[in-house]
């Protein structure tokens, strides 16, 4: 069994911004024990030899020329916010620090 | 705590993570004109946005081929080795310039790895830092903090985000921890970021503007008292943006951890903010665990495997190492050892040298930059590069060279650039101060001058040619100092002759 604690749920869904009921947190809590006892099984059959695979499609280098290209206008930029100035989108006043 | 005593009982070690907008055209992810890039510096907020910039449902990133060479150019610039094959990575934070919710990097495998850079200190001392990383990543957007107290994040009532800088590639150079600095640290970190900024702007591939932030560094410090062998805690200060604040931001953390820690306290792990201002660091959020970030491979892009060919195609072009650039520079220049050490020293370099490319000559961009800009910049308190451009400057001495300006006007038309006036030549239109060619006018005030001095006039006559001097003093004052005084000075010993 994996050690995926009620806290560590609590904390993840605080990162992803998620509100999750208490209810929520102890099904999450077995659920996400689950799913990293499955990959822990995983890690069991391909050894250090096996390199781990984030792209499986063999392919790299897929790049573009650098040449400018279409620019949404103001109408198009703003279509969809929920607040702004006609230039810059307006959010909430950001409490904490900027990154 | 005073700065040596400091250095008695601790041993500082440095770090640095200087980020490098480059100037592509466009920008890493997306075909959005990128605003590091000179065609676009002006642009209105949010008008250099693509769905990508925006994060968008549904869009997709696909790599700069420009921007990989030039990061590949730069990591070679850098001693690093060019990885064989990288991936993309996804750190994952919610914040409003950051409109995907998250940025895309490189986390475990980065471009380039494993160099160092030789700096020169001003004794001529050569010290190697080691460099840990180069890596690929995209900027995020600027925030306006609305309300409160002047654009600070405390107390404000909203905030204004503009999309234009989402998506800049941008290269992070990151230092292995540097130790033996002692004394030197402040220097070591001035001439650190100067000779990055040195390597980007002979590679061309950024503008490597401190003021515009081109080029941005947080500086780590660490104190442990001597002896020990454990790091201690680091802070990050951020927001360090021009060489002068990196030489303060080092001296004032090595002091404020020492006189914490010399009373018994400890030092957070945490984020610190440079006030150029106040001189002084105040503390930002405490620094996030990687962990949170939950990095993991980015999987709409696909790795990179630079081929060895580019590689080697990319070494052959590098441009000659910073060290070998000064020293070429001053032979070519002819300028003495005091002359240069001057430049050099003001960190004005690279400004004479554009300087001199715009058109100068190297004594003219170096009497320029070392005297009145450097006597201005000091006066105000900022950086010379951010008074004034280079072209400016060779186009003002163009039209000293030309006869249009005398030094004292050139000064007076400086003044102008520098206050936003336009280029040298709209400076002079605007303020009317060409100098007076007008031969007419010129004999005019030269004849009502002889007049006024009959004396004088009789004194010339009489031989006595060192005696002009007034009467030319006297034309220069009516032509209010816009008259060439040799060509009034001939002027005046022709008609006093007549």
């Amino acid at each position: 069994m994996s050690e995926i604690t009620r806290e560590d749920v609590q904390h993840l869904a605080g990162l992803a911004r998620i509100a999750l009921t208490d209810d929520e947190v102890t099904s999450l809590t077995s659920e996400l024990s689950a799913i990293v006892d499955a990959i822990a099984t995983v890690s069991e059959i391909a050894g250090p030899d096996v390199p781990a695979t984030s792209h499986p499609v063999p392919l790299s280098n897929v790049m573009r020329a650098d040449e400018v290209g279409e620019t949404l206008s103001a109408e198009q930029v703003f279509a969809g916010a929920p607040s702004h100035d006609g230039e810059r989108f307006r959010v909430s006043a950001i409490l904490g620090e900027e990154q | 705590m005073d700065f040596d005593e400091a250095l008695e009982r601790f041993e500082p070690v440095l770090g640095f993570e200087v980020h490098v907008e480059l100037g592509t055209r466009t920008k890493m992810f997306s075909a959005a004109p990128n605003p590091a890039h000179p065609d676009f510096h002006d642009a209105e907020p949010n008008t250099l946005v693509d769905p990508l910039s925006l994060g968008l449902p549904g869009s997709l990133p696909v790599v700069n081929a420009e921007a990989v060479r030039y990061s590949i150019s730069l990591g070679l610039a850098l001693g690093c080795e060019i990885a064989q094959s990288c991936r993309f990575a996804r750190k994952n934070y919610f914040y409003p310039d950051t409109p995907k919710n998250y940025q895309i990097s490189q986390y475990d495998e980065p471009i380039a790895f494993e160099g160092a850079v030789e700096i020169e200190l001003a004794d001529g001392r050569q010290v190697s830092i080691p460099i840990e990383r180069a890596h690929m990543e995209e900027d995020a957007g600027k925030l306006t903090h609305v309300g409160g107290s002047t654009g600070r994040i405390q107390g404000a009532e909203y905030s204004l985000v503009d999309y234009n800088r989402a998506g800049v590639p941008l290269v992070e150079i990151v230092t292995k921890p540097i130790f033996g600095a002692e004394h030197d640290a402040p220097e070591i970190a001035k001439r650190y970021v100067a000779a990055i900024r040195d390597i980007v702007l002979s590679l061309g591939i950024s503008e490597a503007r401190m003021e515009r932030g081109n080029l941005r560094c947080d500086a780590n410090v660490s104190l442990r008292p001597r002896g020990q062998e454990a790091l201690g805690t680091r802070t990050e200060t951020k927001n360090v943006n021009s060489l002068r604040s990196v030489e303060r931001a080092v001296r004032y953390e090595i002091q404020r951890q020492a006189a914490i820690l010399a009373a018994g306290g400890t030092i957070v792990q945490e984020t610190r903010h440079w006030h150029e201002d106040t001189g002084a660091t105040s503390p930002g959020r405490p620094k996030s665990d990687a962990d949170d970030y939950r990095y993991f491979p980015e999987p709409d892009l696909l790795p990179l495997a630079p081929s060895r060919e580019l590689v080697e195609e990319l070494r052959s072009q590098l441009p000659e190492q910073p060290v070998a650039h000064r020293r070429r520079l001053k032979a070519e220049w002819g300028f003495t050892d005091l002359e240069f050490q001057d430049v050099v020293n003001g960190d004005m370099l690279h400004l004479v040298e554009a300087t001199v490319v715009a058109g100068a000559t190297p004594q003219a961009a170096r009497k320029w930059w070392t005297g009145e800009i450097a006597r201005l910049a000091n006066e105000q308190g900022v950086e010379a590069s951010s008074l004034v451009e280079p072209e400016h400057v060779a186009q003002l001495q163009a039209l000293v060279d030309e006869g249009a300006l005398t030094d004292r006007l050139a000064r007076q038309v400086l003044e102008g650039v520098i206050a936003g006036e336009g280029a040298p030549a709209e400076v002079v239109e605007a303020r009317g101060l060409k100098v007076v060619t007008d031969e007419s006018a010129l004999v005019a005030a030269v004849d009502e001058a002889l007049a006024s001095q009959p004396d004088v006039l009789q004194k010339i006559r009489d031989g006595k040619v060192q005696a002009a001097g007034a009467v030319i003093g006297a034309v220069m004052k009516a032509m209010r100092g816009q008259a060439d005084a040799a060509r009034v000075r001939e002027i005046v010993l022709q008609r006093a002759m007549d």
